[in-house]
């Protein structure tokens, strides 16, 4: 196992004495076959506990560890040392406010996570004595994909709508009210549409396909925006040519 | 501990040059001003039929002028590429689902390179 002297340049920011952010250097002693996370762990271990970030499982599953790694949104975790020669950028996501460091404020997304209802509320309610909601595999396939999405957020720090549009729904919020819509248990979509089907939903995205780049999951948001924007156009002309349908 | 949250703006004229992908998308999007003028070209030959045969004859000679070729090249150029982009784009915005299989992207964005030669063929 080969040792590689990594030059880490991390953005610092602390709220009780900084006005402003400003990058730090640290040289920091990694094994070639590490990851971004950990040489921020060796930092904070070895060099300068003050340095703080959010991680947990260390394989791209929980989602804490979305940073910028030389500009580009990516999972600490999931990012290999191996691939960044040079000095390595270190900044948190951007279109966030830094709380401290590397760690945002996400409170915007989880609020926007909240309105999009992202749960599956049973188009028919069915007693326990009734047994299980049945689903063919085929109706699974239909809206899977849309589910592997771990709230990393990268997606909003890639997406420039979101960045220049702060009010913006945004693609992962969006993606999981399609992911719910085309689910064949649900029957919440009209709920749903009165968020995503609206200005700052969909129609806010002009498909720079950003958020499906740089998706760890290959949820592929962009793919779920377009498809809600021409179902959202479809339930239009249907209710402004044939409201007898929609009733 | 006191809150302060920071927002580190982003720059509204200089966003796009932060990553390639950007220029790309704006290239997509940017590309759409050369088919509206030539549709515009084509209201203004309307226009000049209408107003006649000298009228029309005219038109035509300014078309066959080399900035009127040069102009249709470039139009041409940048239709295809913006034309290119989209269509690849379908899949996501179309996906087609039989039994428990997706179709393929690559029929799907076929299908519309298809639509689009046979569009041409019978303009030809």
């Amino acid at each position: 196992m080969s040792e590689r002297a990594v030059e880490l340049e991390v953005l610092r920011y602390n709220p009780e004495t900084d006005s402003a952010p400003h990058f730090q250097r640290y040289a920091a002693n990694c094994r070639e076959e590490w990851v971004v996370l950990d040489a921020l762990n060796f930092v904070k271990e070895n060099l300068d506990p003050t340095l703080s970030y959010r991680w947990s499982c260390h394989m791209a599953v929980c989602g804490s560890c979305g940073m910028m790694i030389n500009g580009e949104p990516k999972l600490a975790c999931k990012a290999f040392l191996r691939d960044y020669p040079g000095v390595i950028r270190v900044e948190p996501l951007a279109h966030f406010p830094i709380e401290r460091d590397l760690v945002t404020v996400i409170d915007d997304f989880v609020a926007k996570l909240t309105r999009v209802k992202p749960y599956l509320i049973p188009k028919e309610v069915r007693s326990l004595d009734a047994g299980e909601y049945r689903q063919t595999p085929a109706q699974l396939k239909r809206y899977k994909q849309f589910t592997l999405c771990i709230n990393c957020m990268l997606c909003y720090a890639a997406c420039p709508e979101y960045g220049l549009i702060p009010t913006f729904i945004g693609p992962a919020a969006i993606s999981l009210a399609h992911r719910y819509n085309q689910d064949s248990r649900d029957g919440g979509r009209a709920q749903r549409e009165e968020e995503i089907a609206a200005t700052e939903g969909v129609w806010e995205c002009s498909f720079t396909g950003a958020c499906s780049e740089v998706c760890p999951e290959h949820v592929d948001p962009a793919a779920a925006l377009q498809q809600v924007k021409i179902k959202s156009t479809i339930d239009w002309y249907l209710a402004h040519t044939m409201p007898w349908l929609t009733r | 501990m006191t809150r302060k949250p920071y927002l580190r703006e982003v720059p509204r004229l200089r966003w796009f040059f932060r990553h390639p992908r950007y220029l790309r998308y704006l290239a997509r999007e940017l590309t759409c001003l050369f088919i509206g003028a030539y549709t515009l070209l084509l209201v203004v030959g309307l226009t000049r039929l209408a107003q006649g045969p000298d009228a029309y004859a005219a038109f035509l000679d300014a078309l066959g002028s080399p900035v009127g070729i040069a102009f249709h090249l470039l139009a041409l150029g940048f239709s295809v590429y913006h034309s290119i982009t989209w269509f690849n784009l379908t899949p996501k915005a179309l996906p087609v689902q039989i039994g428990d299989r997706f179709v393929p992207d690559g029929v799907i964005a076929g299908a519309h390179y298809a639509g689009w030669a046979l569009a041409s063929l019978v303009v030809f």
